[in-house]
């Protein structure tokens, strides 16, 4: 469930105005973000059907209930940068311009899938539009990240890194060694890398109640000198608005930082888990009322941006581009069998 | 030609290669104040400066991870691992990352990591300290794995690793950093994949790669009293592996023993022997023989170590067995 705590409140008191009144976002753009996260839960509804019908194998792991997160930070991604986050990574793909077609080709395991049906749900990977994947190991992408960072500062080519990781992640041992060397090398400017922990409050079954008793995950950041803030993100302005003050202060000075963006998992873990012993219906019906895309929503009809009719329309739109790339993916040929020895080594 | 230790042939193509290419960095535990535990990288940070001989906290999952990350996006570093003991603790790293995510990128991303360090035993530092992993990091696609024993190879080798697009194991032996060999002036590779003759012979085919190597041919001389020619093959590399000099060198001599300091199950020495008598079965004449370490921990005692590992004796009797001149 999302909920503000100080230290998202005070980025208020900053003088950041949060109403769309505001904000530096035209019609066009404020309609796009609701395109765009609409498309996202289309999609991965879709993907969801196809899995249940056995259309997708392996595992898929859904976004629904946290699309405010990543379209608002990535909102801030720029030529260069790199992102990169665990298993949990249609949304991220979509957002910077992966093609629907392909990425749902590849939870098919189709040739015309984005990495061409070799890595599937879990290892989406787009470099060209700045997506360096897609890790299936809970935590084992962190190091890469910070990485990335480093290399950037090497290069001063002005670009950083978003790395993402799930509240699961930030109990294994990869985050801490990882951000560590992040606070070290920050010291010396040789580390822009935003550290996105998605707390949807869930690794796997396990609440963050029960896997940590220090259950205010950001605190972790300080252990490594990390500055750090939360955010409610399923409200996408407050992510929109966090997200642009901290990544010009990480492009700045080549320093990491460290956001805890508050969300909710409210589908199972992975497609194939239908029994949720670990939590009770109300929990998740009452985490539905916050949902990011109907909170969006009714700020554009609030404000007076948009009107039922347009929200209709985007749906319809939406739910045109899912089953275009459904199509598109069943209609694909399987990859041709001469790719299976391929991409294992570089020349 | 000069002559130089192991050590400085290793350092001499690090150096170099940072001259020319800026993308060359190093990370590592003590590998730039102090010099490194092996001094293997000594005078390097004075020379490269601190942001490329990057001394690293003990964390060797995180270095290694941010190293294959570096390596991801235009950088080539070159990791030491203190020891590759040590290696355990970044295998999720080196094998569900730097091996993989080319293959499950759908070649989207290469990886020019080199990971180098000691293997091996030998100077009793028991069980946490002793292993020989190259049979495990081989078992990999993914990954190349090598294994220089000479000073000559161990730079020329190098040299392919920084250049090399892939992640490569590169294994040295740790216990001959201080061995001299010629080593040539400037710019020169030593291609991976490519087995070393270390000594010829007719009679019998000793082969193994790294530490063992001068231990065959301490046995070879033995033999030679013996009036029995053996041929020294020295590995270098394990994958990719040398098919055509093994089976070459079996299709004149009729018999092989395998040495290695690993322990024999599931190892090196298993695959050199199935390659044998899939290739070169109707030219055997003996049984392949392996000689490998004791399916023991390493242990302490400088005794009982020397009975876990490879002995002259011990070789020269399997040479002698597949000779029929010994049961």
């Amino acid at each position: 469930m999302a909920t503000t705590r100080s230290r998202s409140a005070k980025s208020a008191e900053n003088g950041v105005a949060k109403g769309a009144e505001t904000l530096p976002y035209d019609r066009d753009t404020l309609i796009g973000f609701s395109r765009t996260m609409t498309t996202i839960r289309l999609f991965e509804e879709a993907a969801q059907k196809a899995f249940r019908q056995g259309k997708i194998g392996g595992y898929l792991h859904l976004y629904i209930g946290q699309e405010a997160l990543a379209l608002g930070f990535l909102h801030e991604y720029r030529p260069g940068d790199k992102i990169i986050t665990a298993y949990r990574d249609h949304a991220h793909a979509l957002i910077l311009g992966a093609t629907p077609r392909e990425v749902m080709a590849e939870l098919y395991g189709k040739g015309t899938g984005l990495v061409k049906g070799k890595g599937g749900s879990m290892h989406l990977f787009d470099v060209k539009n700045g997506f360096w994947g897609g890790y299936g190991i809970v935590g084992g992408h962190i190091p890469l990240g910070v990485g990335f960072a480093y290399a950037q500062a090497y290069q001063k080519s002005g670009a950083m890194t978003q790395l993402y990781f799930g509240d699961g992640s930030i109990h294994n041992g990869a985050f801490h060694e990882a951000a560590n060397l992040a606070g070290l090398w920050g010291r010396e400017g040789m580390n822009p890398c935003l550290f996105v922990l998605e707390n949807n409050k869930y690794g796997m079954g396990t609440s963050v109640q029960r896997a940590t008793a220090m259950t205010d995950l950001s605190e972790k950041f300080d252990s490594y000198a990390i500055e750090h803030e939360d955010v409610d993100a399923n409200d996408l302005f407050a992510v929109l608005e966090c997200a642009q003050r901290v990544t010009k202060k990480i492009r700045e000075t080549g320093t990491p930082y460290g956001i805890e963006a508050q969300t909710y998992r409210v589908t199972a873990h992975g497609a194939a888990d239908f029994l949720e012993r670990y939590r009770g219906k109300e929990e998740v019906a009452e985490a539905r009322k916050h949902d990011p895309i109907n909170r969006y929503e009714h700020r554009l009809l609030e404000m007076g941006v948009a009107t039922e009719a347009d929200l209709e329309a985007i749906r319809a739109e939406a739910k045109a581009v899912a089953d275009d790339a459904v199509k598109f993916a069943e209609e694909s040929p399987e990859p041709d069998l001469s790719e299976l020895y391929t991409d294992v080594l570089a020349d | 030609m000069p002559v130089m230790t192991y050590r400085e042939a290793l350092r001499s193509a690090m150096a170099e290669e940072m001259e020319r290419d800026e993308s060359v960095v190093l990370l590592g535990e003590d590998i730039g104040v102090y010099g490194g535990t092996h001094l293997v990288t000594d005078g390097l940070i004075d020379k490269f400066g601190d942001k490329r001989v990057i001394d690293t906290p003990i964390a060797e999952g995180g270095f290694t991870g941010a190293a294959l990350g570096m390596a991801m996006t235009g950088m080539r570093p070159i990791v030491e691992m203190m020891t590759w003991n040590f290696s355990f603790q970044a295998v999720d790293q080196i094998i569900q990352n730097a091996a993989k995510v080319r293959y499950f990128s759908g070649g989207q991303v290469t990886v020019p990591l080199v990971i180098r360090g000691p293997n091996g035993g030998g100077v009793q530092l028991s069980a946490q300290h002793t292993h020989s992993l190259e049979g495990f990091y081989g078992h990999f696609p993914g990954i190349k794995v090598v294994s220089p024993v000479t000073p000559h190879d161990a730079k020329g080798m190098m040299l392919t690793a920084i250049r090399d697009n892939n992640p490569i194991i590169f294994m040295e032996a740790g216990a001959l950093y201080g061995a001299k060999g010629e080593v040539p002036e400037g710019d020169y590779t030593v291609p991976f994949g490519k087995a070393r003759i270390a000594r010829e012979g007719t009679d019998v085919t000793l082969i193994s790669y790294g530490r063992q190597v001068p231990l065959l041919e301490k046995v070879a001389e033995t033999l030679e009293g013996e009036g029995v020619s053996a041929e020294v093959i020295d590995l270098r590399s394990i994958r990719p592996f040398d098919t055509e000099t093994i089976v070459n060198s079996v299709r004149k001599t009729h018999r092989a023993v395998v040495v290695q300091e690993q322990w024999r199950w599931f190892s090196v020495a298993s695959e050199v022997a199935a390659v044998i008598q899939e290739q070169a079965f109707d030219d055997l004449d003996a049984p392949v023989e392996r000689v490998s370490g004791a399916e023991v921990p390493a242990p302490y005692a400088r005794n009982l170590e020397l009975a876990a590992f490879p002995s002259v004796d011990q070789i020269a009797a399997a040479a002698r067995r597949v000779l029929y001149r010994e049961n």
